[in-house]
């Protein structure tokens, strides 16, 4: 048992764990609580996978930056309805039958893919060939993605704003 | 050693739980928790086949998933929030306005 062993399936039990608490609590402010654990867990993740500066990425943008929006979101819309939202569910059984469907489906093609490549050694520092890759080859994504951003951010506040 | 499948396995089971959620859950932004969930586990795919292809495409692909998601979830968050003034309401299963 190495290090890397027990992180994974440390980190691997709270993923799953955190991701089940977010589809099943009927608290909707839990849910965000848990889905910020499962995101942090997901960076964690990437750190096992020698990516640091994913990690990073993945604190910032995702666990800071999303959940704080949905808390925002959650926020507003209680204040308007003025009472909490119970979030509750419904199919269980159906839903349950489809996602295990699903997830059979991806085993079994994980079972017949040819998957044995060993890891290769210590990866070197990425950061440094991602910042590369992002002003070379990457260029015009990179510009279609800040494109997409403004658009977003101009969308957005079209329709979350109020009636003048 | 943790292999490639065990990440994959990993990804799969995550991405169930989403799907999950997206399809039990009655109001909007209990959905839009699970879409997160689905496009996260998405991310760990690609870094793992980064890792254990030695590719950076897959890390400068996660880069570009989680941007778009972060703008996917303010516009989504933005619609839900312009229809609770409407509606009153983030049922999903109410907002059927445009059902024949």
């Amino acid at each position: 048992m190495t290090l890397e062993t027990v992180g994974f399936w440390v980190v691997a039990v709270v993923l799953l764990a955190s991701s089940l608490a977010v589809v099943l609590t009927p608290n909707l402010f839990h849910a965000v609580l848990y889905l910020a654990a499962a995101l942090v867990a997901t960076g964690a993740i990437f750190l096992l996978l020698e990516q640091p500066f994913l990690f990073a990425v993945q604190l910032l943008l995702y666990a800071g930056g999303v959940v704080t929006i949905v808390v925002f979101a959650i926020m507003l819309t209680e204040r308007l309805v003025g009472e909490r939202i119970r979030q509750t569910s419904r199919h269980l059984i159906n839903g349950a039958i489809v996602a295990a469907a699903v997830f059979a489906g991806i085993a079994g093609f994980l079972l017949q893919a040819p998957l044995a490549t060993p890891r290769p050694g210590p990866a070197p520092d990425a950061t440094v060939a991602i910042g590369r890759a992002l002003v070379g080859p990457f260029a015009v994504t990179l510009e279609l993605l800040a494109v997409l951003l403004v658009t977003a951010l101009l969308g957005a506040l079209y329709f979350a704003r109020g009636e003048e | 050693m943790i292999g490639l499948s065990a990440y994959l396995v990993l990804a799969a089971l995550v991405f169930s739980i989403g799907l999950f959620g997206v399809l039990t859950r009655r109001n909007a932004v209990g959905i839009l928790l699970g879409i997160e969930l689905m496009l996260n586990a998405v991310n760990i795919n690609l870094v793992a086949f980064a890792r254990f292809n030695g590719d950076l495409t897959g890390l400068i692909f996660t880069l570009f998933t989680i941007s778009i998601t972060v703008a996917e979830v303010a516009v989504g968050l933005a619609i839900v929030i312009a229809i609770f003034r409407v509606r009153r309401t983030v049922e999903a299963d109410r907002l059927d306005l445009l059902r024949g």
